[in-house]
C-alpha cells in the first residue's frame, strides 16, 4: 500500500473514530462539505479561530469564577458563547459540557461551576489534540501528492 | 467554469450595479451578516459564498446600521456600499441584540423592505414569536445549514419587491413548508428534493413553532 493510500485510510479512520466517540457531530461534516478548491483550508481556518476564541473564553470563565463576588450571569455569558462556537464546528462533547455548565450557573453553584470548568478545559484539550492530529494527516496527504 | 467573457460581463454588471445603487442588474444577492462570534461569521460567510452570494459580515448591530447608512450620528447620503438584499443577524449579541436591530430596520422607511432573518442557538418560543411578529422573515436555529441558505436565497430571488404583502404571506406558507422539511432532528432524514408540502396559513406559524420546539 503506497503512502498516500495509507494516509488517506488513517484520515478516514480517525474521522470515523472522532464521530463515534462523540468528539464531533454532523456539523463538522457540514463544514467539510464547505471546503473545496476555492477554499481548501476552510475547516482548518475555522477551527483555528475556534481554538483562539476558546482559550480566551476559558480564561474569562476562570477569571469570573475567581472574583470575590462571583457574577454568575457573566460566567454564563462566556459559557453561552463557548457553547455557540463549539456547536458551530460540531464539537459535541464540549458543547454538551457547556450546557451542563450553564445549569450550574443558573443554580449559582460555585463549586459545581469550578468542577465543570475543569472538565471543560480537559475536554477541550482532548479535542484540540485530536483535531490537530487530523489536520496533520491532511497536510501529509497534501505533501504526498507532490 | 466561467469563461473569461462571462467573468468580464459579471464584473461589469457588478460595477454598474454599484454605481446605480441597484442590485437587480446583478444576479448575485448581497447579504449583510451580523454576528458577534468570529467563528460564526466565518462559517456564515462561507455558506453564503458557496451559494453565490456577496457577503458583508459585521460584528454588531451598531456596525450593521452604520453600514446601512442609518446610524443617526452621521448624516448619510445613500448607502455606504452595495444595496443589501438580505440581512441575517444573530439574536444574542452584546450591546444591541438581533431583535433590537430588527426593530430599528423595520422602523426605518428606507430599510424596512429588506428581509431580515434572525439566527439563534436557542429554541425559545417567545423569542421566535417576538421576532416573527416584529417582521422577521424567518427564524433559523444555529448552526445554520447550507440547505437553510439555499432556501433563503430561492425565497429572496423569487419575489424581491413584487406584490408586497400578499406575496409575503405566500412566501411564509412556502417557508413553513420548507421549515417542516428541513427542520432538523438528527434521526430524521431530510430529502431536500422531495416535493414541498404546502401548509395552510392559519396553522403556518404554529406549525413552524411546533417544528422548532421539537428540534431538541
Amino acid at each position: 500500500m503506497d503512502v498516500m493510500t495509507q494516509l488517506q485510510r488513517q484520515w478516514r479512520e480517525h474521522t470515523a473514530y472522532l464521530r463515534k466517540e462523540g468528539y464531533l457531530d454532523d456539523q463538522f461534516e457540514q463544514l467539510q462539505k464547505l471546503q473545496d478548491e476555492n477554499s481548501p483550508d476552510f475547516v482548518a481556518e475555522v477551527v483555528s479561530i475556534f481554538f483562539d476564541d476558546s482559550e480566551k473564553l476559558l480564561n474569562n470563565m476562570a477569571g469570573a469564577l475567581e472574583q470575590k463576588v462571583v457574577d454568575f450571569k457573566q460566567v454564563d455569558a462566556h459559557v453561552h458563547q463557548f457553547k455557540g462556537s463549539s456547536a458551530s464546528i460540531g464539537a459535541m462533547r464540549v458543547k454538551n459540557l457547556c450546557i451542563e455548565f450553564r445549569n450550574h450557573c443558573e443554580a449559582q453553584s460555585l463549586e459545581e461551576c469550578v468542577r465543570c470548568l475543569r472538565k471543560l478545559r480537559y475536554e477541550y484539550s482532548l479535542l484540540k489534540n485530536q483535531l490537530e492530529y487530523l489536520f496533520k494527516l491532511e497536510q501529509q496527504i497534501r505533501a504526498a501528492v507532490v | 467554469m466561467a469563461t473569461a467573457g462571462e467573468v468580464f460581463r459579471r464584473s461589469l454588471t457588478e460595477t454598474v450595479g454599484q454605481v446605480c445603487d441597484d442590485s437587480s442588474s446583478s444576479s448575485e444577492l448581497h447579504v449583510l451578516a451580523v454576528d458577534d462570534s468570529l467563528v460564526d461569521r466565518k462559517v456564515i460567510e462561507r455558506l453564503l459564498k458557496i451559494s453565490s452570494c456577496k457577503v458583508t459580515a459585521v460584528e454588531s448591530g451598531t456596525r450593521a446600521l452604520q453600514y446601512l447608512g442609518l446610524d443617526g450620528e452621521r448624516a448619510s447620503v445613500g448607502f455606504n456600499g452595495l444595496k443589501v438584499n438580505l440581512i441575517m443577524t444573530d439574536y444574542s449579541m452584546p450591546g444591541m441584540t438581533g431583535y433590537e436591530l430588527l426593530k430599528k430596520i423595520k422602523e426605518s422607511s428606507v430599510l424596512r423592505e429588506i428581509p431580515v432573518v434572525v439566527m439563534s442557538s436557542e429554541n425559545i418560543l417567545t423569542r421566535i414569536d417576538r421576532c416573527l411578529e416584529e417582521g422577521a422573515e424567518e427564524f433559523l436555529l444555529k448552526p445554520v445549514k447550507l440547505d437553510d441558505v439555499k432556501r433563503l436565497k430561492d425565497f429572496i430571488m423569487k419575489g424581491d419587491g413584487k406584490d408586497g404583502g400578499e406575496t409575503r404571506i405566500l412566501k411564509r406558507k412556502q417557508l413553513d413548508g420548507y421549515a417542516s422539511l428541513s427542520s432538523p432532528s438528527p434521526s430524521v432524514a431530510c430529502d431536500p428534493s422531495s416535493p414541498l408540502m404546502p401548509s395552510s396559513s392559519p396553522s403556518a406559524r404554529s406549525s413552524k413553532r411546533a417544528k422548532l420546539r421539537n428540534k431538541d
